[in-house]
């Protein structure tokens, strides 16, 4: 047996320490009764009482919701269609350049992803006059642009891990393409579009720097006015605010990750064992 | 006169007047430079079953899904029922294919995917029921008609894949290794339910298989492929007892390839000087052949001799040592190590349960065999 060295299973637990200690400290201290952040004066839910009278950060969460949830699911149909093209329209001139195009907004900075959408809006108004002002409708469409990157890799991954004869079987059995794509390949891949609904969700719900770029007066979203706030100080009810989006969060994320792996499973048991 | 014509009713490929019903016309595959499938030509006729043979990689599923309309062939022409294939889709073509990988619809229980060809074709859904149920029925897996693929095993999903294909009653079906992983009896039966149907339906049908015992039990005729290329195309006795090369004599069943010259070349007989056993063969008829040139002399096994004593005659007979002896219960195989150092492999039939004196380990024996027993080959 190989010898370990002692020293590795402390580098990692060093590790997550630095990646975690904070998130834990917030979470602690979105239970602590006193008002000063750093002091601990008891266990208490009070904070998010307080939350949940404070109709700003109300109003923000729903917008936020209805944000992630429409930029979601726009998403999730125009990811969906760009990978399915890109992947069973044969091998068409530049499918190369527009695979890598298509990942791009991936790892584009944020702040160029915001800026570069301000000015499209800014322009489209001239134009067009359309959108009309900015606001929430901005924000849906700026984050169904990035999100939509992130789906159709998702999805992507499992056109390729897919069997294709099953696309095949159902095509000679008499379907064509479109009742193909309803009937099969949508029920097959239909894991990696509710992993690719949940992540593109939580983005939007994560997302402060493209937000902050195309909104107008009025639409806020709780990033946003949590960063708002936390520059006058950091108030406790803030920390119960974190904690509930890093529930939401890791809750969205866990789930999308169950989804994709069960469906990876599935489909290993009906391969052929020869 | 009239036994004739019974003969090319039941042999359309001996009719010259028969027009196929399938014409596989030099048909090519590439893929890149590759070549999968080189200048294929067959003709299949109705209510044929035809069986593709070949080893690994060879091409077979490729041609098949060519025919299906899977891939587009590089050169050449496909005609089902008198019409032109090239640029119908899958779905408009008069064929059904069963998947090597049986590529079942893993979301759908078996009953909806056995049942989803027929509502694609506009059948009623009592109709689509009845006839499902049957189908499911014949390949013994009512039982788990509401089962999903992942719950099956190997060979149920394979019947599986059988019953979605033969469901429709296409005219033309396709099955790529349908019977490869059932076990022996519910093969024999499955083969035999093939036959049925290709007989009572009239169905023609296109298999691919490896396993030449399969291809001679089921086929009106195989074609050889290797390569890419089909070698050979013929009724099975015609394959095994006069197989046109070493390549397919070895492939269908086991043989002894031995290289002989020529030494003489007469009307109604040529001798063939075979160092590899130390005799000349004496072969019963004539063959365009010129002296000294090489040929090679096919021999099964089962026609082979075996004896104690030194048959008679100079020709075809050598002497040898029993090297090893395979009891297979119906037959015992037996491999001669020859005194030129050859080994022969020769068959008998147990004719009785115990036999004094049977021929076993280290016994010197004689081989021999008669001058129409082979075949002479020239490549
Ligand atoms: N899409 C493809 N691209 C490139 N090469 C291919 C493709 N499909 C098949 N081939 C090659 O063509 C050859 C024939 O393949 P094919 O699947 O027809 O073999 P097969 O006779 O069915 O073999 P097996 O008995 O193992 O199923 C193989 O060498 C294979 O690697
Ligand atoms: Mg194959």
């Amino acid at each position: 047996m190989m010898r370990r060295s002692p020293f590795l299973p402390l580098i990692c637990i060093a590790g997550f320490v630095f990646l975690y200690a904070p998130i834990v400290s917030l979470v602690v201290f979105s239970f602590n009764e006193s008002k000063l952040v750093t002091v601990w004066g008891g266990f208490s839910t009070k904070w998010y009482g307080a939350l949940f009278r404070d109709p700003q950060i109300l109003g923000a969460a729903w917008v936020s919701l209805q944000v992630a949830a429409i930029a979601a699911t726009v998403a999730v149909i125009l990811g969906t269609l760009a990978a399915y093209v890109l992947m069973r329209f044969g091998r068409f001139r530049s499918r190369a350049l527009l695979t890598g195009m298509v990942t791009a907004p991936l790892v584009m900075p944020e702040v160029i992803t915001g800026l570069s959408l301000l000015l499209l809006f800014v322009a489209m108004e001239q134009i067009f006059g359309w959108p009309a002002g900015r606001g929430m409708t901005t924000i849906i469409i700026a984050h169904t642009t990035f999100a939509m990157a992130y789906v159709a890799v998702v999805v992507q991954s499992r056109l390729t891990g897919m069997d294709q004869s099953v696309e095949e079987a159902a095509m000679d059995l008499g379907a064509r393409p479109v009742r193909v794509f309803f009937d099969i390949t949508l029920p097959i891949i239909s894991p990696a579009l509710v992993a690719g609904w949940l992540l593109a969700f939580t983005l939007s719900l994560d997302d402060l720097v493209v937000a902050s770029f195309v909104t107008g007066p009025g639409a806020s979203t709780l990033p946003m006015v949590i960063f708002s706030k936390v520059r006058m100080g950091v108030s406790p009810d803030i920390n119960a605010l974190a904690t509930i989006i890093i529930a939401i969060v890791g809750l969205g994320v866990g789930l999308a990750m169950w989804v994709m792996v069960r469906g990876r499973n599935r489909d290993k048991a009906v391969q052929r064992t020869e | 006169m009239t036994s004739q014509v019974a003969a090319t009713l039941q042999k359309p490929w001996l009719d010259q007047a028969e027009n196929p019903f399938v014409r596989i016309h030099r048909v090519t595959k590439k893929f890149g430079d590759f070549i999968a499938v080189h200048d294929v030509s067959i003709d299949i006729y109705k209510g044929e079953l035809f069986c593709l043979l070949g080893g690994s990689g060879c091409g077979k599923s490729t041609l098949l899904r060519m025919l299906a309309g899977f891939e587009e062939p590089s050169g050449g022409r496909i005609e089902i029922d008198g019409q032109d294939m090239a640029g119908f889709a899958p779905y408009d073509r008069p064929t059904n294919m069963m998947f090597q990988s049986y590529a079942l619809f893993p979301h759908m229980s078996v009953e909806r995917n056995v049942a989803y060809g027929l509502l694609r074709e506009g059948v009623s859904r009592a109709e689509a029921r009845d006839r499902t149920a049957e189908m499911l029925k014949m390949v013994q897996l009512e039982r788990f008609a509401g089962r999903k693929p992942h719950q099956l095993s190997g060979g149920q999903r394979q019947r599986v894949a059988l019953a979605r294909s033969l469901v429709k009653r296409p005219k033309l079906l396709l099955l790529d290794e349908p019977l490869g992983a059932l076990d022996k009896k519910l093969r024999e039966e499955t083969q035999f339910e093939l036959i049925r149907i290709q007989e009572s339906l009239g169905v023609t049908f296109i298999i691919v298989t490896h396993d030449q015992e399969e291809a001679m039990t089921l086929a009106s005729r195989i074609g050889v492929m290797n390569d890419g290329e089909i070698v050979q195309v013929g009724e099975p006795v015609e394959i095994y007892e006069y197989p046109k090369s070493r390549f397919v004599a070895d492939f269908v069943g086991s043989v002894n390839i031995l290289e002989g010259r020529v030494t003489e070349d007469e009307a109604n007989f040529i001798r063939l000087g075979c160092p590899d056993i130390g005799a000349e063969i004496h072969v019963g008829h004539g063959f365009s052949c010129t002296l000294n040139q090489t040929l090679w002399y096919a021999i099964r096994p089962e026609k082979i001799r075996l004896t104690r004593e030194r048959p008679e005659g100079r020709h075809n007979n050598a002497k040898g040592v029993v090297e090893e002896v395979a009891y297979l219960g119906n037959l015992s195989i037996y491999r001669v190590r020859l005194d030129s150092g050859r080994v022969i492999r020769a068959t008998k039939a147990n004719l009785s349960r115990h036999e004094d004196g049977a021929i076993t380990w280290d016994d010197p024996v004689w081989v021999s065999w008669d001058d129409t027993a082979g075949v002479v080959l020239s490549a």
